[in-house]
């Protein structure tokens, strides 16, 4: 069997807690990280990403807390997400048994940063998040790309979507990749809460320009829409929260879908 | 009462290993210092960093690591850990333990570097650390490396990324591992529990 494709819950957390509605049929305390992490490495879920949105200054030894907690109740990888600035950051996240740390604007803020990380912990711990609105007017020295909805080219956006930084998407993954990111994971904020699929056209974009893994995110609803991002896109794991959270398609019966349409997947 | 000892040699994750083999009933410490390997009754080489700082930062435990070796306690390498077991690297200069003949090569071909996911185990040897591990296992791997071992009888198990690699190789007291148990669910913990069963017997 060649390698397996990934299914990723994702988890927003906020002074420990997570955000966003949970339902889980059975479970006692919802939102709380290390019972829902629990829960999801029980349903086979091959990874976990968590992404911290506290804003205050007492933030890191919030997160040093969860984490710990989260590595002693859980053995599958995990992802820590948000606010990871510098090298001190992430060893604080690190070291407290993440396996990897996760930065988005910091990194195009200050695109060394990167390289800074990968140097000290290894590049298979520094996924780089990009959050990409696909831009309709075309501009000069972007990668144009021919979709659906006639030529397009991606753009980089920052603080969870809010900025858009003129910056194409493809370009800033081959020059991150140069600087040492071990793994991409590629938001849609098109499709992001839309539940209408992932954005096929993006994924395959930046998967056939790079070298190292891509998770897919933004926008699933169906085990078909799995299906069609980790096949037809070209991912090679792909990344939700809601339909996980409401227990509307549980990673099991994701994975079972996946299976029997031939894609590999660990069961 | 068995001492055990996760030997911190650099930066990195060490929590996760030590937290999954307290899981399984083995209780480990974390030590930094040549005398905390003086003193083990088993070691675990854990998987952070690169080839060359890791050589260099095991220098001054590499002769108590050979003498233990000798001794018969068992040790436990975990990815780069397990690289560390053969006697060079193309990731950077320095010697190995040089426990295996043989050196370690990177993975090469039209595919995404690091070898990240789950992949299967084909068990080609029997051997104690894989006991009620059914063949066709999936394990959680991370590494861009691979050893190339000069005795093809010490390799116990075989993955299969772009070509057929040595995954899990066992010589007598010495086990290594390219994939991580830590971070490979249920197939994990109980190779976790089997090496715990090596140690206590």
């Amino acid at each position: 069997m060649p390698l397996a494709k990934r299914i990723i819950p994702c988890l927003d957390v906020d002074h420990g807690k997570v955000v966003k509605g949970v339902n889980f049929l059975q479970l006692k305390h919802a939102g709380d990280p290390v019972e829902m992490a629990k829960r999801y490495s029980d349903d086979q879920a091959d990874e976990l990403v968590f992404l911290d949105i506290t804003a205050s200054h007492e933030k890191r030894d919030i997160m040093r807390q969860y984490v710990e907690r989260v590595a002693d109740a859980i053995n599958i990888p995990f992802t820590v997400g948000g606010g990871i600035r510098n090298v001190s950051d992430a060893r604080n996240i690190l070291c407290s048994g993440a396996d990897k740390v996760s930065i988005n604007t910091a990194a195009v803020e200050k695109p060394m940063l990167i390289t800074e990380l990968s140097d000290v912990f290894g590049r298979q711990c520094i996924v780089v998040a990009i959050d990409v609105k696909c831009n309709l007017t075309p501009a000069e020295g972007k990668v144009t790309v021919q979709t659906s909805k006639g030529p397009v080219w991606f753009e980089v956006t920052t603080y969870g979507g809010r900025k858009a930084t003129g910056i194409d998407a493809i370009a800033w993954a081959l020059q991150a990749e140069k600087l040492g990111a071990g793994e991409f994971l590629i938001t849609s904020m098109d499709k992001d809460g839309t539940e209408s699929g992932f954005d096929i056209e993006l994924t395959c974009a930046i998967s056939e320009h790079v070298h190292v893994p891509v998770i897919a995110s933004g926008g699933a609803g169906l085990p078909q829409h799995f299906y069609d991002v980790l096949t037809t896109g070209k991912a090679d794991a792909a990344l939700a929260a809601s339909v996980f959270h409401y227990n509307k398609y549980p990673v099991p019966i994701i994975k079972n879908y996946l299976h029997k349409t031939g894609v590999p997947i660990r069961q | 009462m068995v001492k055990a000892v996760v030997f911190d040699y650099g930066v990195g994750n060490l929590l996760s290993i030590k937290y999954a083999l307290e899981r399984v009933g083995f209780p480990v410490s974390i030590g930094s210092e040549v005398q905390d390997l003086a003193e083990a009754d088993a070691i675990i080489l854990p998987g952070v960093g690169s080839f060359t700082p890791a050589v260099e930062k095991l220098e001054c435990a590499r002769e108590v690591l050979k003498g233990k070796v000798a001794e018969g306690v068992p040790l436990l390498g975990i990815c780069l850990g397990l690289q560390l077991f053969f006697e060079e690297s193309a990731e950077g200069s320095g010697v190995g333990l040089a426990f295996f003949k043989g050196k370690v090569v990177r993975l090469q071909g039209d595919l995404k570097i690091p070898h990240m996911g789950w992949n299967t185990l084909d068990i080609v040897k029997p051997c104690e650390l894989f006991d009620d591990i059914p063949n066709g296992s999936y394990v959680y791997f991370v590494h861009s490396l691979y050893p190339v071992p000069v005795d093809e009888s010490i390799v116990c198990t075989k993955t299969f990324y772009g070509a057929s690699f040595a995954s899990g190789v066992v010589d007598k007291n010495v086990f290594g591992l390219q994939f991580h148990p830590e971070k490979s669910g249920d197939v994990g913990l109980q190779i976790l529990r089997n090496f715990a069963r090596v140690v206590r017997r």
